[in-house]
Formats: C-alpha cells, sequence, structure tokens
C-alpha cells in the first residue's frame, strides 16, 4: 500500500491511504455549493485533489500552466471581485517560490484567497530532495494577515474548506498526503485560532500537526496501556496558534512534546516553544521533527520510519519526557 | 442645484472624455510641479521616474479611465495598477484631483504613518486599486482582474503601468504568457520605456530590446508612441481599445527626469533623492517656462 497519490492523473479514490482523494470529491461538491468558487493551478487541476471540481466545472477551472508565481498573482486578482478563489500548489514550490507573492498580493493585500498546498512535508520524497515541502510552516507563519491550517486527516481536510470562510484574508491549507492513523471518522468541527482536544490527559501533552496530530494519537493510545495519561492536542490552526490550550496543557500536564512533517527549525515546535517562554512556562518540552539538514529521498512510508515520525518513535520521546519531568 | 452638484461629486467620468491634447500637455506640466511639491513635505522621493509618466498618467486619468469623482471604489470604474509602484507620489496630487481623498492629504506624503506612501497601498489611500511595491507582480494581478471582469459580465478595463527596467522580472512574462493565452481584450499593459535603471541605461543592465516585438511575439498587439506627447498617448489608448481578442502592450518611449534639465542629465542620480531650495527653484522654474 503507498501512502502517495499521483499528482499528475485524475485517480481520485485509487489510492486508499492518500487522502486527497476525499478532499477532490469535497472540492467538487463545495464548488457546486459555491458557484463563485474558482480553481487556478500551475498544470495540477486535473490531479486528483481538484480533477472532480475540474471535470464538472471546466469554465471555472483556469490553468496557469507551469508559472506558480503568476498563478498566485493572478488568484489575488480575481478575488478582488468577489470570488473564492483557490490555488492548487504543489507544497514544495507553492510557499518556498511564491513567498514573496502569497506575502504582498495576498497577505497584504487581504484578498480572500485559499490556498491548497498539496504533497507537503515528504509526500513527494521519492521525487528527490527538491520535492520535499519542510520549510512551508516556518516560511507561512512569518507572514502577517496570513492564516494557516493544517487537517490531521483526510476527514479534516474536507472541513477546511468551509472553515477557511471564517477568514476574510487569505487561508493557507497545508495538505501532507499520510493518512496513515486516520483520527476523525467524520470532517471535525473546525475553529481558527483553535486546536483539537483528541484525547484528555494529565501526565503529559502531545501537540501533533497533519501528520503528527495522526501519530500524536496512536503515541497517546499506546503510552495508555502503559498506564501514562497523555493529552493530545491536534494543532490544525498554525496560525492564529491556540495559545491559550497550550499555555493550559503546560499547566495541566507539566510536559509538551509537539509532533510535526517539517523540520524542526522554524515549525509548530518552535511556535509552541514561543508560546511557553512568552508565558514563562518552565516545563518539560521537545520538538519532534524532521533534523535541520538536507533530507535524503524515498518512498514516504520508508522517509517516515528513517527520521522516526512514527507511532513507536513518537511514544518513545514521550516517554523520555515525561520521564524526565521535575 | 446642491453643493453636491456643484462641485461635481458622484460625476461619472466616461472613458475617452473630451479634452485637447495642448491641455494634457498642460496638466502633465503641472503635475511635474505637483510632484515636486509633493516630495518637498517628505524626507524623499522618486523623482526622475516619476517625470517619465506624466503624460502617460494624465492621459490616463483625464482622458482615458472610466471613474467617478470622489467615489474611487464605484464598482464599475476602469482599474489601474502601478506596477512601477515608486512613482505612487506622481499618482497622490491626480487622486486628490478626482476627489478620492482631500488635498490636504498631499502635505502628508511619507510621513510616519502616512496614507500616502512612496509605494501604493490600497488599505491606505482611497483609489490604489491594487498595492504595489514589488516589481513584476501587478502584471499577473492586472490579468486576474481582468478574467474577473470578463467572468463577471462586466466591461471594465484594466491598465498596469510597467517600468522598462520592471519587466527584467520573470513574472512579467508568465503573465504576458498567459495573457495572450487566454486573449483577454481589456487589458493593457504601458510600458514607461524611459531607458533606465539603478545601474545604468536598462540596455547595458539588461536588454529588453526589442521591446514591442517582444511583446508582439507573445502574442500581444504591440503599439509604440511617444510618451511625452499627450496626442499620440491618446491615440495609442483610443486604438487600444479597438483590440478586443488579445492585450494590448503601449510601449511608451519616455525620459527619465523629463523636464528638468539636471534630472534628465543625470537621471539614475534623481531617481531617489531630496532636492534642495535652490536646485527646487530651479526645477519648478524649468518646468513652468517650458509651459510658455
Amino acid at each position: 500500500m503507498s501512502t502517495m497519490s499521483d499528482p499528475f492523473s485524475f485517480n481520485a479514490g485509487a489510492v486508499e491511504s492518500s487522502y486527497v482523494g476525499n478532499l477532490g470529491e469535497a472540492f467538487r461538491r463545495y464548488g457546486e455549493q459555491n458557484e463563485d468558487v474558482l480553481l487556478i493551478s500551475p498544470d495540477l487541476g486535473a490531479g486528483p485533489v481538484t480533477g472532480a471540481f475540474v471535470q464538472q466545472f471546466p469554465e471555472r477551472f483556469i490553468d496557469a500552466g507551469i508559472a506558480e508565481c503568476n498563478a498566485m498573482s493572478m488568484a489575488a486578482g480575481m478575488a478582488t471581485y468577489g470570488y473564492k478563489v483557490f490555488v492548487l500548489q504543489m507544497g514544495a514550490f507553492g510557499a518556498l517560490k511564491c513567498a514573496e507573492q502569497i506575502r504582498t498580493d495576498l497577505a497584504f493585500s487581504q484578498v480572500p484567497v485559499r490556498i491548497l498546498s498539496a504533497w507537503s512535508g515528504l509526500a513527494m520524497g521519492f521525487f528527490g530532495t527538491t520535492h520535499h515541502a519542510v520549510e512551508d510552516i516556518a516560511i507561512t507563519r512569518a507572514i502577517p494577515g496570513l492564516t494557516v491550517l493544517a487537517p490531521a486527516d483526510d476527514n479534516a481536510a474536507t472541513a477546511m474548506l468551509s472553515a477557511s470562510e471564517q477568514v476574510p484574508g487569505p487561508v493557507f491549507i497545508r495538505l501532507t498526503d499520510a493518512n496513515i492513523h486516520p483520527v476523525y471518522d467524520a470532517p471535525p468541527e473546525i475553529t481558527v485560532g483553535r486546536f483539537g482536544r483528541l484525547r484528555d490527559g494529565v501526565d503529559g501533552t502531545i501537540v501533533g500537526t497533519g501528520l503528527g496530530a495522526q501519530l500524536a494519537a496512536g503515541a497517546a493510545a499506546l503510552l495508555a496501556q502503559e498506564g501514562l495519561s497523555i493529552r493530545v492536542l491536534d494543532a490544525y490552526s498554525l496560525k492564529p496558534l491556540d495559545e491559550a490550550a497550550i499555555v493550559e496543557a503546560a499547566r495541566a500536564t507539566g510536559a509538551i512534546l509537539t509532533v510535526e512533517e517539517h523540520l524542526v527549525t522554524g515549525g509548530l515546535g518552535s511556535a509552541v516553544g514561543e508560546v511557553l517562554a512568552r508565558n514563562g512556562l518552565a516545563v518539560a518540552f521537545a520538538i519532534h521533527g524532521l533534523p535541520d539538514e538536507t533530507l535524503t529521498v524515498g518512498m514516504p512510508e520508508q522517509l517516515y520510519a528513517h527520521y522516526g515520525l512514527t507511532i513507536e518513535e513518537t511514544a518513545q520521546r514521550m516517554r523520555s519526557l515525561v520521564s524526565g519531568k521535575r | 442645484m446642491s453643493s453636491a452638484e456643484t462641485r461635481g461629486a458622484r460625476d461619472v467620468l466616461p472613458r475617452l472624455r473630451p479634452v485637447t491634447a495642448d491641455a494634457l500637455q498642460d496638466r502633465a506640466r503641472q503635475l511635474r510641479l505637483d510632484i515636486l511639491d509633493v516630495i518637498s513635505h517628505a524626507p524623499m522621493g522618486h523623482y526622475s521616474s516619476s517625470l517619465s509618466c506624466a503624460e502617460i498618467l494624465v492621459t490616463l486619468y483625464h482622458h482615458v479611465l472610466r471613474l467617478r469623482r470622489g467615489e474611487p471604489g464605484w464598482d464599475d470604474r476602469d482599474r489601474f495598477l502601478l506596477g512601477k509602484g515608486h512613482v505612487a507620489v506622481a499618482l497622490w496630487p491626480l487622486f486628490a484631483e478626482l476627489e478620492f481623498f482631500p488635498q490636504t492629504w498631499l502635505r502628508t506624503f511619507g510621513q510616519l504613518d502616512s496614507k500616502l506612501t512612496d509605494h501604493p497601498d490600497m488599505h491606505r489611500a482611497p483609489g490604489v486599486d491594487f498595492s504595489s511595491g514589488s516589481l513584476g507582480h501587478n502584471l499577473s494581478v492586472g490579468l486576474g482582474m481582468a478574467l474577473a471582469a470578463r467572468r463577471r459580465g462586466k466591461d471594465h478595463r484594466i491598465y498596469v503601468l510597467l517600468g522598462d527596467g520592471e519587466i527584467h522580472e520573470g513574472q512579467v512574462w508568465e503573465a504576458a504568457m498567459a495573457a495572450a493565452h487566454y486573449k483577454v481584450g481589456n487589458l493593457v499593459a504601458i510600458v514607461d520605456a524611459n531607458g533606465s535603471c539603478a545601474d545604468g541605461p536598462t540596455e547595458s543592465v539588461m536588454g529588453i530590446e526589442p521591446l514591442a516585438e517582444r511583446f508582439s511575439s507573445f502574442g500581444w498587439h504591440s503599439i509604440e508612441v511617444d510618451g511625452h506627447d499627450s496626442g499620440a498617448l491618446m491615440q495609442a489608448f483610443e486604438g487600444a481599445m479597438r483590440v478586443t481578442d488579445q492585450p494590448v502592450c503601449v510601449v511608451a518611449r519616455t525620459l527619465k527626469g523629463k523636464g528638468i534639465s539636471f534630472m534628465e542629465a543625470s537621471p539614475r542620480e534623481w531617481h531617489l533623492g531630496a532636492l534642495n531650495g535652490a536646485d527646487l527653484e530651479q526645477a519648478r522654474r524649468e518646468i513652468r517656462e517650458a509651459r510658455q
């Protein structure tokens, strides 16, 4: 079973563990219900995330060709006419290549463009180092006026479409491709600026985003068998961050581990660390993510194992953290 | 008549409204004086590249664009985007004249937290249809507007003023390719071809010629014109309106620093600066004398 969907062909649903298939149908339905939804994409429209929409509404799809920056700025212009413009980008190229267009034309201008940043993290690890998207949280959370959401699994991904309407300005939706240990049975209620609480606990807290939330939930279940009571927070809203939830978890449980399919520099862990420092909370704290180095290549499952983005390794990190606290 | 009527507020100013080329030429000279005045309130300003596009901006705002006086957000206005955002100082006097904001704002240019910034900010200054400041973005934004207007069934026309150095940016050519591909007949790019970049003559920094042919080869209808000849600009923009199935590029040949001898002689030196008393007086005198 592969955890990687093919970004170039319309095979929605063909890959069981990929969540973009569900999102594809959700996006088609969302488009059916909102005639002002338009899609711009640099030669990715026919793929699994938006292929169903494009098939049903070809006239509402603007192919930008392989020109990501132009796609982003065009979206800004179209949004000034009241359209709900979605830009589908490959994670590896959207935030990095278009950081300045996102800042200047979307965030600074506060236009309602939604970026579907697909195949983020290690989802395209087979293709080479160029295709890792592991800096995008750091980049996007540094941009004022941008909302950054990251669904934990396929159900959460579908909920992000309507959730983005809570925000008048631009929204960056970070989609990885891993639906290995889904945490939601149905599309969850999403409130921008809040975290989801997947599990309650008193001995420590794991805060995960995207695949990290899946690993957090799995690790907490594992640790429960050992008698450890671990709280799990789904950090689906990376900007704004749920500062209150972090502070409360730190005070209530005394240990915080963050988990993300992103470099340990500048991502969720950094954001949570800033909150702890700002609030003077000297709790046991660790960041579990990808090392600050040029990453190797391979299929996503291989890379997850290689870098310890697994339930077992997450549980081990939490075990160490809890045993070392105070 | 109410005071609003006598003042002409809320008047729709139609496209190609009657005006003589001489009147536009005169207004362009006045705009050059206005630019000097507005910058005089600030620590510095972009002189020479503002002066090169005075006739272009005046022809657009006094003749070409459909606007509504006193209502910068009027939905059916034509859109204007300043790709070469560093010359926003040349827009502010035109916007004040159109009653988009009070004339008194002009004295705040470049001051702390001013609404009138060195590069235009759509959330600060009424009349700015989209912010700019990073070269190379606005043609893409304008293309998005042109596509959206067409989709909404609006007859809006979208104008984007680019610098000739700005078109070094690759994104300009991404937008140029896409605009031709989508056959947008409501998009006009104007290149203020003043021939000067920060490092030297544009052609020596990074050659862009033959400019009109380059846009034509991308599928645009190109018109080349003397950018300081208001009559020629009027004709060019009128010609652009007759093209309905492809984007139009008006290549306006201009002189950086136009109207002030020492700026024309050293356009790069006066790209950004602050005129002192004696120089300022000489600059004003030269512009006034050119009026005779």
